[in-house]
């Protein structure tokens, strides 16, 4: 699958002082789902940002399709990458079908302002995301999952070819987030190409086909799933103890956390039951 | 919609606890000085000597001595006052609601007290200067009450932007009365407008005695006050778990508020930016612990706008600013600082 | 032209490559207070200490009566003025709605974010201590007004503009040149004080047909660019990030609207002195009305502002008569307590 996004040398900064990002290479392929983890702190919200253009580099490049982002025009990147941020707020009052026409702007100007086409893509935005019979609702009165739904309904309507998350599941319902994640690989295999921050990795393990686990705003491990997730890389990434087993149900890599009080105590109690056996 | 204000540098100046209180000595000695110099200032030049000759051997013969006496004492002693009550005010606002950017002027308390006295004006005439404080301080505790209601309507309590637009909201509202009056009596407007900007002009004994009390009154409840604000300057929730009253506390600091501050517009009108920019400074340089924080605000409050009204006096020799314009054109940058660097979306 | 209803709430106008789509609330609205102004209007210009019917007033402006005296109260004096009511309620309406858009805050407008005041002090420093013929007011205070808010944007800008340190900022500065302000009213000539405080309070009073020419361009060129940025207002409503996913130059944009919202503001100003709350109360009325979408927001706000304002005006003539109390006035003793009504609404955002 060849490259449709790619970071090179990329380094993100705030404020000038503090660099989140260290020049970090990155290459996302056509077609993908790709997931950012790690710790808290570790750049992976910033490293998204700085893939869409909300954030420029400091150093290095981000392209896509081999032209590079920032010297794009905004309409037309926007028709090509779409970004989903972090627990985004709608205004009060608007319906369902007012924001998903937002993701129409991109390809709208001052005379055209509201084709078929347009009206045509924002129903099937929100047939795909099984939300028409909310389309004259509030954004505001729906549910966290169907919110999220709502949001991505829009990013749909933009009809970009790449779509990039910010831990879309984060603050759901558990049902609802594995609504929102069956949702977007469905997408994904019409062919869009996915980028999220996912804070479980479990979740990550399961529906993404190249895992990226970041420390320190630097890239510790890559790869499929069950390459990222090793005992090694989550005791270097997340300072975390544990095991890996096959998810009974996906065949996925699953991380069983280890805590000391409790192996300790799970010792113990061996201990106990081999003495009274012996 | 929330702001998150980052508090304001935790790190402070002085750093060891036992320099704290030769600190407040040094604050004592700065403040005399400062009324000193005040004193030494004007449109006839007074030396040192005769300034303590005046004090300790009194000549009721000497002009300079009865001068010194009667007017420019008096005067400074009630700007000393009029900036420790401000800044104290303002320090227990801004721990009481969290919001640095409280202060007395902003959250509508001048506005209130300028339209009690216009009206009061209004319709007696030419009242005495003991009229417009009575006046002063009731428009002063209504407004208040007024304005803290409005700001705190509704689940988040007051946020800095909720109260600074009840205050804004209510400044105006009120401020379209005080015009109309204005407007339609020249007379008012003349005799109102060199009060309603803050000044120290012509303050006497005899008014300094008549409102002084409400701002002592004021300052020693504030200091006994002290360790319940910085508990509750913790956050409410914290407050209580601690087992503190935060209602009788609230209630308690509102009162102390409205005695120092409509004391304090009632004996100088409305002088705005001391209670907000004094306690930032003390904090920066004692901490959070309120109960050093409001004996240096009194202080640097007194320091403060005996400094701008010496400002105010000399500037265009032989006239002079109005105090409370001194302190707003030295305030007001101080405030966008703020605004700018520590407010973080 | 084929008005096709599809949705629930608009009508869609297409027209070849054309397309246009309007909330379905906006025409009936835009109509009704189209009528309720002309009946302002008409009871507006009818009242005064020289009582007209209201029908001769209109025979008096379509020239089927003869008086010489209607005339000239009529159009020398009455219609002027409560023209340029309703030009600057109209103004400062769509100069809120704006600022409101681009600050994402619904307690955002002209005169509490600083702006009026930068223009205030201009006004009274041209008429107290300068004492410049009033002709060139529009100018002092246009240049007041784009200063302050170039100096708001500015000192608010940190790596980007946020709404509320916008708002923060212009209160400070405000309360820089209220000062400022307060230092010539203490020392200036009691009797330009006195105008000065009148033209602060804002009036219409004895504001003729220069006035309504001195207006009428700058509305012209301003609203239109208003309404056509209304996309990107809906837009911009949505977070600066999602904006900018969706292909907006934010910066740029909020920029633009800026500078409108100042100029129509500013404008105002400088015709009647700093009017308050229509900037603030009349968005929200109209947003109740017609929905948050800007392309018929911005229209109504206008009309509504414009209405509000006559009646204002109305009102100041009558409360007091003979005498008059400046429109400012009205509109604040009105104002201040809906937008005491709108925080607690908003009480727990």
């Amino acid at each position: 699958m060849p490259t449709i996004l790619e970071a090179e040398n990329l380094s993100l900064t705030y404020d000038n002082n503090t660099i989140i990002v260290h020049e970090l290479d990155l290459k996302i392929q056509e077609g993908s789902i790709t997931a950012l983890v790690g710790p808290n702190g570790c750049g992976k919200s910033t490293l998204l940002r700085g893939l869409s253009r909300l954030l420029s580099p400091k150093t290095g490049n981000v392209c896509l399709e081999a032209q590079d982002i920032h010297r794009m025009n905004a309409k037309n990147l926007a028709q090509k990458l779409g970004i989903l941020p972090q627990s985004p707020i709608a205004p009060e009052g608007l319906t369902v079908h007012e924001l998903v026409a937002q993701g129409r702007y991109p390809h709208q100007s001052w005379f055209q302002q509201w084709s078929a086409e347009d009206e045509e893509i924002v129903q099937e935005a929100l047939t795909i995301t099984n939300l028409t019979m909310f389309a004259d609702r509030p954004v505001d009165s729906l549910s966290g999952g169907q919110r999220q739904r709502a949001w991505i309904a829009m990013a749909l309507a933009q009809q970009t070819q790449i779509l990039l998350l910010d831990e879309p599941t984060t603050y759901l319902d558990l049902a609802y987030q594995l609504d929102v994640l069956d949702l977007l690989e469905e997408l994904n295999e019409q062919g869009r190409t996915i980028v999220m921050v996912l804070h479980d990795l479990n979740q990550a393990a399961r529906y993404a086909d190249t895992m990226v686990a970041l420390r320190g705003g630097q890239i510790v491990a890559q790869g499929e799933p069950a390459i990222v997730m090793t005992p090694y890389n989550l005791k270097q990434v997340f300072g975390l103890n544990a095991s890996i087993i096959r998810d009974p149900l996906t065949n996925t890599p699953m991380c069983v956390p280890m805590s000391r009080r409790r192996i300790k105590r799970a010792l113990e109690a061996d201990l106990r039951i081999t003495e009274k056996v012996s | 919609m929330t702001a998150k204000t980052k508090q304001v540098n935790s790190t402070r100046f002085l750093q060891s606890r036992t320099v704290l209180f030769p600190g407040l000595l040094i604050g004592l000695a700065l403040i005399v000085l400062c009324l000193a110099w005040s004193i030494t200032l004007g449109a006839a030049e007074i030396s040192i000597q005769t300034i303590w000759d005046s004090i300790f051997s009194f000549d009721n013969s000497s002009f300079q001595h009865l001068v010194i006496r009667t007017v420019r004492l008096p005067r400074v002693v009630a700007g000393a006052m009029v900036g420790a009550s401000l800044a104290v005010a303002g320090a227990i606002m801004q721990g009481l609601t969290r919001n640095p950017l409280a202060s007395p002027s902003i959250l509508g308390i001048n506005a209130g007290a300028s339209f009690a006295v216009v009206l009061v004006v209004f319709i007696l005439g030419s009242p005495p200067l003991s009229v417009y404080s009575i006046a002063a301080f009731i428009g002063a505790a209504v407004a208040s009450v007024l304005v803290y209601g409005l700001g705190s309507m509704g689940r988040s309590g007051a946020t800095p932007l909720k109260l600074t637009l009840a205050g804004a909201v209510f400044t105006a509202f009120i401020g379209s009365f005080t015009t109309a009056l204005l407007i339609t009596s020249q007379d008012t407007l003349d005799q109102i407008r060199f009060w309603t900007v803050g000044s120290l002009a012509g303050r006497d004994w005899a008014l300094f005695v008549q409102t002084a009390p409400y701002m002592a009154v004021g300052l020693i409840g504030a200091l006994l006050l002290a360790r319940q604000i910085t508990t509750i300057s913790l956050g409410e929730d914290i407050a209580t778990g601690l087992g503190q009253n935060t209602l009788v506390v609230k209630g308690l600091a509102a009162i102390v508020v409205v005695l120092l501050a409509g004391g304090a517009v009632s004996l100088a009108g409305p002088v705005g930016f001391v209670g907000l920019v004094a306690p930032h400074i003390v904090r920066f340089i004692v901490g959070q612990d309120y109960r050093w924080i409001l004996p240096y605000c009194a202080l640097l409050g007194g320091i403060l706008v005996i400094i701008a009204d010496i400002a105010a006096r000399i500037v265009i020799r032989p006239e002079e600013l109005p105090v409370g314009v001194m302190m707003a054109l030295l305030g007001a940058p101080f405030f966008i600082y703020l605004a700018r660097w520590k407010v973080n979306r | 032209m084929q008005p096709t209803k599809i949705k629930h709430n608009w009508w869609i106008l297409r027209i070849g490559g054309f397309s246009y789509k309007i909330d379905k609330r906006v025409l009936p609205v835009l109509l009704a207070l189209i009528v309720i102004g002309i009946v302002v209007l008409v009871t507006s210009v009818s009242y005064g200490e020289y009582d007209i019917t209201p029908w001769q007033v209109l025979q008096t402006i379509f020239g089927l009566e003869e008086n010489a005296r209607f005339e000239l109260v009529v159009w020398q004096f009455r219609l002027p003025r409560i023209l340029v009511a309703f030009m600057i309620g109209a103004a400062l309406s769509v100069s809120g709605t704006i600022l409101q858009g681009i600050t994402r805050n619904p307690l955002a407008d002209p005169g509490i974010l600083g702006v009026t005041s930068g223009a205030s002090f201009a006004a009274v420093a041209a008429i107290v201590w300068y004492q410049i013929p009033t002709v060139y007011l529009p100018f002092v205070t246009f240049a007041g007004a784009t200063i302050m808010a170039a100096l708001i944007y500015l000192l608010a800008w940190k790596g980007g503009s946020s709404s509320i340190r916008l708002i923060l900022v212009g209160i400070g500065l405000g309360a820089v040149t209220s000062a400022f302000t307060n230092l010539m009213i203490v020392f200036g000539d009691i009797r330009q004080v006195q105008q000065a405080y009148v033209w602060l309070a804002g009036s219409v009073y004895g504001r003729d047909w220069d006035h309504v020419r001195s207006i009428v361009p700058w509305l012209l060129v301003l609203l239109p660019m208003a309404i056509l940025q209304a996309r990107q207002l809906n837009t911009l409503n949505l977070g600066d990030d999602t904006s900018k996913g969706l292909g907006v130059n934010v910066e740029l944009q909020r920029g633009i609207l800026l500078l409108v919202s100042v100029a129509l503001a500013a404008i105002s100003v400088a015709v009647s002195g700093t009017v308050g709350f229509v900037g603030l109360v009349a968005p929200h009325i109209t947003r109740r009305l017609v929905g948050p979408a800007h392309e018929g927001l911005i229209p109504a706000a206008a009309l509504l502002g414009g209405v509000l304002v006559m009646f204002a005006d109305l009102i100041s003539r009558w409360v007091i008569s003979p005498s008059e109390l400046p429109v400012g006035i009205v509109t604040a003793m009105i104002g201040a307590p809906y937008f005491m009504y709108l925080l607690y609404l908003n009480r727990n955002k």
